[in-house]
């Protein structure tokens, strides 16, 4: 590059700052306010003419006009490599836990650390000779990062074949130090790091070929895996009103779900619920590889008191790390916490850019830009054949609870599988208060489609039968139409109801669903019940509604379980019309 | 010394715009007028049009009035001398005494790193059981009181800051009544709570920009005292008011407004006071109780909306009472488990039967008979109205919880309540007498 350009300050309004420069002007690139001491980081939002608009990505108190800008030449970008794992990182990837140690309690402004650490030596184990040639995200050898093998992979910059002219041999490595010699098709050589960085709003796309999303991706909650389902590589958003109980089902999703990785984007939400995570997350076991939940996360952290610029990018830095571990054929699951949050950091800028706004407000590129950030995810097939996954599942906090919001409606649009929460399912304490009346999903569940649509008619009869009950009474009620209630009512409470708080009901394996709804399918919602009043069928479904409370807070490997299975099988062999 | 300018070029609200050079955006000015004097604050720098939002409001100033920049950012003074003392929403007295200079600090400063946040475990107490008992307060919380104009939500605001078991004090109000202010300062006093609060008052015929001042003088002395250790209690009332100076002022400023005419940042801008709620690794804490009223009642109002979006949990304070329902502290599981082991126990059986209670009490209205249980229900309910629920009512946790038992066995069998066997034999009025008698 030659020399450095440079721009001064020509305008501030909040964290837009404009800076007009005789040089060109890259849109994207990310440029220094220098202020004293201190820089400051911005990004070009807007070029026009000699001037650029930048959204600074810090509090821009004490600018001042005439003040020196340094435009770097590079898009704002993330360092990929082994050392992710287990971080905590703001949006634009400074490690929090070293900024702590650097400036005590508080965020300094300017103060930008690495987000890996140089010095730190790993293990590395080539995987290819000299003389092969290799195109850009193809595996060039590995080292261990916590449980899993992580691949270095030639640089996703690099175009065309590329010729190994030197590899590394088996030893270990920092992340400065060149692991391999790349020679491309125009002869130039490229050193290949364990380390490589590339921009967050650029999708990574080193694979063969997108695939459709078809496993399911298993999350324990059984209102969600058997009706609602989420496919690995799919995307899905949680809409709902304060109180709701968003936040809690997306730890409880991050706990237990089938993944290899999961990546949390807190994103312009409260930092206490981040601080509880980070906090117990390195002290709970993940059943799957006896290792701390930690040892499989990266916690981006841009809470809502941290610069709005900034919570912009998160969720493109959460989601540019996960593509990277997909392309390591890993299983990645993404969880933006409230992606509402990031469209309002959008809507804020724009209104500094005086752009057109659209509905409330909002710019009129919310919906491409929500669009092509759930395109991000998606199963692949990499080149060596094997396949890696990026599910995204999004909050969004809808204003006054209102799903007919843009933000809620623009992303219905683009995701698989929706899961409304609804406020009156979380007032009478149904949790998880997702609504079954109202969510979908477009993927196959495991469960078979036949029992899916019994178990949702059944919800949805029930429901009719008791808004009919709040007018005409339940004495003005048929006992067929009082046992339907009662069968709907009795399938809520037992099957889609989980109590977090109790250890084995929290999280339901896929085994362990199939062979509850198989049961509740065969002997229940397809069998006829006989009563001779209201009052029988009620006891009934009571007494049966204990015991499978009991049943599901029994490890399904227990002696007690039978027990109960047995003992429910007969209560009801009392009371069915064969 | 700095230099004056008098180029002010346009005057629309309470923002005016000087020609000047070398400002610093944020930074304060002073601006001399015929009616006095005022300080400012940079908002706006476009070549060399600056624009400042004027704290006094810009009535009568003219076109040629003197501004001078002061290079430095919003200040106030911090310390123990702030202590009993009353002040306006841009830190100049209001009590008579001597106006304070020392340990100045920076207003509206960097936010708190995460990881230097611990997960909050101690309970403030406040004599109300409403809040005691069912939606506890845990330090470094953050809750708002969601009530409606004519509610005595003040009335609450000033009892809980005579009794909460905190350090420090510190009442920011906002758009307040002249004689509510008053209130609160003769109550405390005669409380003798004075000594321990620091007030920053803005009332309603003050110039509408100090009122956004409030919230960021009040966290930012409360966060220095937190830092010194301390547990500050930062009392807020009204938030509906600091939004609507941030309405005014934003669309004064041309801003497009998102929904009901409020900013678009709204979120951000409550988001950033509110996150100022902390329990500090190794040091003190800030909690945060701010009244917010509701337009109409109507909680998807943007201000209400936004707020419980971002706070923990909520009070309702509705036909003078903390509505149990509706109400929520986020944060209660993290301490109720270490009071007393009834504490749960109280909490969500008396909270099931009052609502049996209501429902009974619709069951009644509709003209259907009362069961020998509905009645129960009835005698079980207006007792809990009258000894828990009312707002007169004044005493610890234990109390409070032992007043509970009082009631349940005033009015059901054991049994009826649905608790566990081995807590009424230890509680239960009747049982734990005999069974004491025979030890």
């Amino acid at each position: 590059m030659e020399h450095k350009r440079t721009g001064s300050v020509i305008k501030i309004n909040g964290n837009m700052v404009t800076a007009e420069s005789d040089n060109f002007i890259i849109q994207n690139e990310v440029a220094y306010v220098v202020s004293g001491q201190e820089k400051l980081k911005a990004e070009v939002i807007k070029v026009r003419g000699k001037t650029a608009q930048m959204q600074v990505y810090e509090n821009t108190s004490g600018l001042k006009l005439g003040d020196k800008v340094e435009f770097s030449h590079e898009l704002l970008s993330v360092e990929l490599g082994p050392g992710l794992l287990s971080e905590i990182f703001d949006g634009l990837q400074n490690p929090l836990p070293g900024l702590a140690r650097q400036c005590g309690f508080f965020l300094k402004r300017g103060v930008y650390l690495p987000a890996l650490e140089d010095s730190k030596e790993w293990p590395f184990n080539p995987l290819c000779q000299t003389g092969q040639i290799v195109r850009a995200g193809d595996k060039l050898g590995f080292t261990q990062e916590k449980i899993f093998k992580h691949y270095i992979m030639a640089p996703f910059s690099l175009a065309g074949d590329l010729e190994v002219v030197e590899i590394a041999p088996e030893g270990k490595y920092n992340l400065q130090q060149p692991i391999a010699r790349l020679k491309d098709e125009t002869g130039k050589i490229h050193p290949a790091f364990l380390k490589q960085s590339w921009p967050v709003k650029i999708p990574i796309t080193a694979y063969r070929k997108k695939l459709k999303p078809q496993t399911p991706l298993v999350t324990k909650m059984r209102l969600i895996d058997s009706l609602f389902p989420v496919a690995r590589g799919g995307t899905y958003c949680i809409p709902g009103p304060f109180g709701a109980g968003k936040t809690v089902l997306q730890q409880l999703t991050s706990r237990h779900a089938e993944v290899d990785i999961v990546i949390i984007a807190a994103c312009g939400e409260r930092a206490g619920e981040v601080v509880e995570t980070l906090k117990t997350f390195p002290s709970i076991t993940d059943p799957r590889t006896g290792r701390p939940l930690s040892d499989r996360t990266v916690i981006i952290c841009n809470t809502s008191s941290m610069p709005v610029a900034a919570r912009e990018s998160s969720v493109y830095t959460a989601v540019t790390i996960a593509e990277y571990y997909r392309q390591m054929g890993l299983n990645v699951l993404l969880l933006a916490d409230s992606t509402s949050r990031w469209a309002q950091a959008m809507r804020e800028m724009s209104g500094r850019l005086e752009e057109i706004p659209g509905e409330e407000a909002f710019p009129a590129y919310l919906e491409s830009r929500i669009a092509s950030f759930y395109e991000r995810a998606g199963e692949v097939e990499l080149r060596d054949g094997s396949i890696g996954s990026i599910t995204i599942g999004g909050t969004v906090s809808p204003a006054g609870g209102n799903f007919e919001e843009p933000v809620t409606q623009a992303t219905l649009k683009v995701v698989g599988a929706f899961h409304g929460l609804s406020r009156s399912r979380s007032d009478s304490r149904r949790y998880p208060a997702i609504d079954p009346l109202i969510s979908w999903s477009k993927y196959k569940s495991f469960i078979s489609e036949e029992q899916v649509a019994a178990g949702q008619a059944i919800l949805r009869r029930s429901s009719d039968i008791s808004q009919m009950m709040k007018v005409i009474g339940e004495e003005g009620t048929s006992l067929a139409d009082y046992i339907d209630y009662l069968k709907g009512e009795f399938f809520d409470f037992v099957y889609l109801q989980q109590n977090a708080f109790d250890k084995v009901d929290e999280a339901t394996d896929q085994k362990r669903q199939k062979h509850v709804f198989d049961f509740i399918y065969n002997n229940i919602l397809n069998k006829r019940f006989v009563f001779s009043d209201k009052a029988k069928a009620l006891h009934f479904f009571q007494s049966l509604r204990q015991l499978f409370k009991g049943w599901n807070s029994v490890e399904p490997s227990s002696e007690e379980f039978k027990k109960i299975e047995q003992e429910i099988l007969l209560l009801l062999k009392e009371n069915t019309n064969a | 010394m700095h230099k004056v300018y008098t180029d002010i070029v346009e005057i629309s609200g309470d923002v005016i715009t000087v020609e000047a050079e070398g400002v610093g955006y944020s930074e304060i000015a002073r601006i001399t007028t015929s009616r006095g004097v005022s300080l400012a604050q940079v908002i706006r720098l476009d070549g060399k049009r600056v624009s400042l939002q004027v704290f006094a409001g810009s009535k009568g100033i003219s076109t040629q009035d003197k501004v001078r920049f002061l290079r430095s950012p919003m200040r106030v003074a911090s310390g123990s001398n702030l202590l009993g003392r009353i002040f306006n929403g841009s830190g100049l007295p209001l009590d008579n005494g001597p106006e304070l200079n020392e340990n100045l600090i920076d207003i509206g400063g960097p936010p708190v790193n995460p990881v230097k946040r611990i997960i909050p475990d101690k309970m403030i107490r406040t004599g109300i059981p409403m809040i005691d008992v069912f939606n506890s307060l845990v330090e470094s919380q953050k809750l708002p009181i969601f009530s409606i104009a004519g509610q005595p939500y003040n009335d609450l605001l000033a009892r809980i800051a005579i009794q909460a078991e905190v350090d420090i004090i510190v009442l920011g109000g906002m758009g307040l009544k002249y004689d509510d202010y008053l209130f609160f300062r003769d109550t405390l006093d005669a409380q003798g709570a004075l000594s321990r609060s620091i007030f920053f008052m803005h009332t309603a015929s003050d110039p509408i920009v100090e009122c956004l001042l409030v919230p960021d003088i009040s966290l930012a002395v409360a966060e220095n005292f937190a830092l010194q250790g301390k547990r500050v209690l930062v009392l807020l009332t009204d938030m509906t008011n600091f939004c609507d100076a941030l309405k005014e002022i934003s669309i004064t400023m041309e801003q497009i407004p998102s929904n009901r005419g409020y900013p678009g940042d709204l979120y951000s801008q409550l988001a950033s006071r509110y996150e100022k709620a902390v329990d500090f690794d190794t040091a003190g804490s800030i909690t945060i109780l701010a009244v917010t009223t509701m337009p109409g009642d109507d909680v998807t109002h943007p201000v209400p909306d936004n707020t419980g979006y971002i706070t923990e949990g909520q009070f309702y304070l509705k036909n003078r009472v903390i509505e149990p329902f509706g109400s929520l502290s986020r944060l209660k599981q993290q301490v109720n488990g270490k009071t007393r082991d009834d504490h749960r126990v109280i909490m969500d059986t008396m909270i099931q039967l009052f609502a049996s209670y209501r429902e009974t009490l619709e069951k009644q209205s509709m003209g259907f008979g009362m069961s020998d249980w509905d009645k129960k229900l009835l005698r079980y309910g207006k007792l809990f109205e009258e000894k828990m629920m009312s707002l007169k009512v004044n005493v610890s946790l234990e109390k409070a919880l032992d007043l509970g038992w009082e009631i349940m066995a005033s009015c059901f069998a054991p049994e009826e309540t649905g608790i566990k066997k081995s807590m009424i034999e230890k509680y239960w009025p009747g049982i734990r007498q005999t069974k004491n008698g025979k030890d």
